[in-house]
Parts: structure tokens; C-alpha cells; sequence
């Protein structure tokens, strides 16, 4: 197991599976199919991230450096926590985006019962070392584990 | 974060629970970033980023009723992203079924919403609101509230104002409390290069594939681009800025840039020059190679890769009324060459309503038409977001579009070719 500290952009605390990607996270291009039309597991639709193309998203620990695309990011990620279709958690790498922290903030002060924590700064090391399926828990000082 | 005693009054709930939340939003949106204060905003307009009423998206709606019920809404009129629909633009049976009665059923629901909140007017959607035909033409300086990707980095780099590429909803929030959280593109220092980036190619490079394979480079990076202005010139004019439109977006929508400096032409390199690069900025060489390396890694998403194209969208972002003028003589030539009348791909040109309403007085208007091209407000990337269009061999020049749909990108030359009729 390995430990990496980062900053806490909205709270919370949970443990699940994580899903990586290195490449910057198209919020739109990967959420907006599977959140239109029903997509249980919400499996990833971007077509240009092929480590995660395909994979569910629900409820997992989404490991990544940013996100990229249209700025219509942060609503998509909005409408996924209240929709309750958001990953458990999204843990940067790197600092965080304008796009993913709109949605992250917007998540936190205006859906009532969802909480998604989100973690950025984690470092370089931290994306170097998590790989798929790895057991993630989130402590609310923005400590990440990862065995 | 430091507020003034009207904003902490404001956060602390004194005018409303709901104006109070608001600007938590934009106080924590900016924590995020370390910013230390807010600042006005300076531009006579916003521009937002959602314009479409997609059942989906139930929850925005929801909030911006929130929002209208406790009459929180900004004295700042505003501009919106294209239309999802238009009936000009080809769709079957199926595809109207599932666009009207699925998708799109809040469209008109939420454009009610939007003239409460302050839609400059029924004209204002596009995602090129600052075409003079539009009028959401912000000044050097000012600061923004505006989303959409393609708008933001051009108002930034070509404009010269001052805009973080803020999400959908935190556009109108930050026009709702008149404030902006103040870093990254806001700043001095956040609008230096970390990235030089030198174009040697031999013949003029296509504004879409070298912005996104700069996108995809220098992700949210700031690039300085040298070796551009020999081939788009040193003057801002309608043929630059039109270059500049589809350049930037794909650098908007391929990586995250939400400003560039163009040696020698954009106004703050014009100003400042190399001084806009920091220390230890990283270097990426562009030539020929690079950018046919670029092209050849877009993954091919039709079912059937060599299927005969259904659709053309040409216009995301949307055109200028000089690019209607010049697809049309490129089309009209190309037939001709080919020995036809009318295109052989059912091709959509897009331009907002307030370009195309100038478009139809022009002679190139029945030009167009006689040649089999529809005109059309709509954003194109709404219409191809759905499983049908996936299944539909589309084609576009868009960079953006390529990225967010199953449509294959072509450069301007071999669009105009599989058209007209002529060898891919």
C-alpha cells in the first residue's frame, strides 16, 4: 500500500476501484452519451482515450492529471452527481482544471445528499503508480491510498 | 480569499439564500485556483455555453428555475451557443423522432428560461458571438464571464480580454454577482507562454490540424506560435480572424488552450513579443511530418471505415460571412471542374442567424443553393450527439466536432473534393 497526500477540493471519504487515465479526461466527450441515454454503468464514450474508452465510471475512483474539451465540463459533471451517475471520486494528479472544479463545486454547494470528493495535487508519482482495479480510500484530509 | 464588505455581505445571505449560494460558488470556484479577490466584470455582454434543452440535462434546468424563482438573474444581457435544431438540416424520420420527442423535448422550456435571464435576443445563438454581425464584441481588457471553449480562447488571444475558461452555469453565476474570481488568464503571469511552439511547414498548414496538434501538445498550457504569420499575415483581417476561429477551437477542444499569442499578429504578442515567454518554456517543432502524423492518429470510428459519406457539416465553430462567400466560389469552381451542378454529400454550412440573415442578401446566397448546400443555424454538434449519428458516416473540416462525435475529419481541400464529386 502507498500513501499520497493532496489538496482537498470538496470533501468526503470513500473507498472504491480505481479507473486511470494519463491523458487529460474529456468530461463531455465521455460522460454526455452514456448520461443521455441511460447508460447504467456509465461507460466512458470518448473515442480519443483509449484507457478508458468503454470502461464504467460509475462509482469508481477516477484517476487522472485534468480534464480537457468544451467548458459545457462542469455542467456534464453537475448533471452526473445529481443524476447520482458520477464516479465516487476524482483524484488529479496535477492542480485542478477551471471545467472540472466548476463541477465539482457546483456538485457540492447545489445537489443535496451526493458527495463526490475531489482530490488534486497528488503528484506525478501518484498517476505513475495507480493502475485499474487498484483499491483507492479517500480520507478527509485529502490523504489517498492505494493498494 | 479576501472579499469586499458587498460581497461578504452578500455570501453571509443578506440579499437572499439563493444570490448567497451563488456567490459561494464563484468564492469557492476561485479558492480553488488561490485567488486572492474578486474583480468586476467589464464587458457589456455575457456569453454561455448551454443553449440546448436536453432532457438530460433536467438538473441545470431545475437550477435556473432555482434561480428565476428568487429573481436572481444578472443585469448582464447575454449571447448562447448555437440551436440543436433546425428542420434545413437533413435528418430521417427516426432521427426527428428520437431529436424532438427524446432529446430535445426541454428546447423550448428552457429558451423561455433564457429570455428571463437575460438573452440579448432571439438572433443571439452562436458560438461566435463575437462576429460584427452578432455584436458580443468584447474590447481588450475587459473581463469575462463567458463558457464555450471556442469563444474564450478567442476573446483571449485574438480580443485581448480577459476570461478563465469558466464552465457552463459558472458563466451566468459570475454575471449574476457581477464577479469574477481573479487568476489564470485573468493575470499578467497566467497569460505568459510555457510553451514555444515553431511552425515550419512548407505550405500554409491547415487551421484546424495545427491547432489541435498544438492542443494536444500543450494541453491548458499558454503556446507563443512563431513561424504563423508568414502564412496568415501580420493584420488582423476577416481572413486571419476566420483562420484564428477554427485554429483556436481545436486547440480548445483537442487539448484545454484557453489562450495563444501568434508572433507577430495577436495583440499582446504584437505589444510584448517574446517577453511573453517564461524561463524554461518547453518547445514543439511543427512541420509537414508532424502534422500528417497528427491526422493519421484520429481513430476511425465508422462501422464500415470506407462507407460513403452521408453528411457534411462545414462550420463549427460557425463561419464568417467571408468563409460562406469563399466555400461557395470553391464549391461552384470544383463542380464545374467535375462537371457538375449540385454537391454529391448532402453539406450543411453553419453560421449564426445574424450572418446567414446578411449571407441572403449577397449574390453567393442562390449560388449556394443552386448547388445543393444548405444554410443553417445549428450547432453541429448537438445534432450528431446521439447513438443514430454514430452509426452515420458523417464528415466534417471541424477539429472540434471530429472530437466530440463519430465524424471523420478531412482538411478543407479533401472536404471540397468528396463534395463536389471529385477523387478523395
Amino acid at each position: 500500500m502507498k500513501q499520497f497526500k493532496g489538496r482537498v477540493i470538496t470533501p468526503g471519504e470513500v473507498t472504491a476501484e480505481a479507473v486511470v487515465t494519463t491523458q487529460g479526461f474529456n468530461t463531455l466527450a465521455s460522460l454526455q452519451m452514456a448520461l443521455q441515454f441511460g447508460d447504467k454503468e456509465v461507460k466512458c464514450g470518448d473515442q480519443n482515450n483509449a484507457e478508458l474508452h468503454g470502461k464504467s465510471l460509475l462509482g469508481k475512483a477516477l484517476c487522472l492529471p485534468q480534464t480537457i474539451g468544451s467548458t459545457t465540463g462542469g455542467l456534464v459533471l453537475y448533471c452526473a452527481c445529481a443524476m447520482e451517475k458520477n464516479p465516487a471520486c476524482m483524484l488529479f494528479s496535477g492542480h485542478i482544471d477551471s471545467l472540472a472544479a466548476a463541477g465539482a463545486v457546483l456538485a457540492d454547494v447545489w445537489v443535496d445528499g451526493v458527495t463526490m470528493p475531489v482530490i488534486d495535487s497528488l503528484g506525478d508519482e501518484f498517476l505513475n503508480y495507480v493502475k485499474d482495479g487498484m483499491k483507492i480510500t479517500v480520507s478527509a484530509d485529502g490523504t489517498v491510498s492505494v493498494e | 480569499m479576501i472579499l469586499t464588505k458587498e460581497q461578504q455581505a452578500i455570501l453571509d445571505g443578506e440579499r437572499g439564500e439563493t444570490l448567497a449560494k451563488v456567490m459561494k460558488t464563484i468564492v469557492m470556484y476561485g479558492e480553488a485556483f488561490e485567488a486572492e479577490k474578486l474583480v468586476p466584470i467589464t464587458s457589456e455582454y455575457n456569453h454561455l455555453v448551454t443553449s440546448f434543452g436536453l432532457k438530460v440535462m433536467s438538473p441545470v434546468y431545475d437550477l435556473m428555475q432555482k434561480l428565476l424563482d428568487a429573481g436572481v438573474v444578472s443585469g448582464q444581457k447575454f449571447s448562447v451557443d448555437p440551436r440543436p435544431l433546425d428542420k434545413n438540416v437533413p435528418a430521417n424520420f427516426l432521427q426527428n423522432f428520437v431529436f424532438n420527442k427524446f432529446m430535445y423535448t426541454k428546447q423550448d422550456f428552457y429558451e423561455e428560461q433564457l429570455r428571463k435571464l437575460g438573452l440579448l435576443d432571439d438572433k443571439a445563438f452562436s458560438c461566435t458571438c463575437y462576429m460584427d454581425e452578432l455584436g458580443n464584441k468584447p474590447k481588450r481588457g475587459d473581463v469575462l464571464s463567458w463558457a464555450e471553449s471556442s469563444a474564450v480562447v478567442y476573446a483571449n488571444s485574438v480580443l485581448g480580454a480577459r476570461c478563465n475558461r469558466n464552465s457552463g452555469i459558472i458563466d451566468i453565476m459570475g454575471s449574476i454577482v457581477g464577479y469574477v474570481p481573479y487568476f489564470g488568464l485573468l493575470t499578467d503571469e497566467g497569460r505568459r507562454a510555457s510553451w514555444v511552439v515553431r511552425v515550419n511547414t512548407t505550405k500554409k498548414p491547415e487551421a484546424q490540424l495545427l491547432g489541435s496538434a498544438i492542443g494536444m501538445k500543450v494541453m491548458e498550457d499558454v503556446p507563443y506560435v512563431i513561424g504563423l504569420d508568414k502564412w496568415i499575415g501580420s493584420e488582423l483581417n476577416d481572413s486571419a480572424c476566420a483562420y484564428l476561429k477554427d485554429f483556436g477551437a481545436a486547440t480548445a477542444s483537442n487539448g484545454a488552450v484557453g489562450l495563444y499569442h501568434i508572433a507577430g499578429l495577436t495583440p499582446e504578442a504584437v505589444e510584448l513579443g517574446e517577453e511573453l515567454i517564461i524561463e524554461g518554456a518547453r518547445e514543439y517543432v511543427i512541420d509537414d511530418a508532424e502534422l500528417e502524423r497528427v491526422k493519421k492518429n484520429y481513430p476511425v470510428i465508422w462501422k464500415k471505415p470506407d462507407a460513403k459519406p452521408k453528411l457534411c457539416f462545414i462550420g463549427c465553430p460557425h463561419l464568417s460571412l467571408e468563409q460562406l462567400k469563399d466555400w461557395t466560389n470553391r464549391i461552384e469552381a470544383s463542380l464545374s471542374k467535375n462537371g457538375k451542378k449540385k454537391v454529391t454529400v448532402p453539406t450543411v454550412l453553419t453560421a449564426a442567424p445574424g450572418v446567414l440573415e446578411v449571407f441572403e442578401k449577397t449574390e453567393y446566397a442562390p449560388k449556394l443553393k443552386a448547388a445543393g448546400v444548405v444554410t443553417s443555424y445549428i450547432c453541429p454538434l448537438m445534432y450528431m450527439n446521439n447513438p443514430l449519428c454514430k452509426k452515420m458516416p458523417v464528415i466534417t473540416s471541424s477539429n472540434k466536432l471530429r472530437t466530440y462525435t463519430s465524424a471523420r475529419y478531412y482538411t478543407d481541400e479533401e472536404i471540397l473534393s468528396a463534395i463536389t464529386g471529385g477523387e478523395k
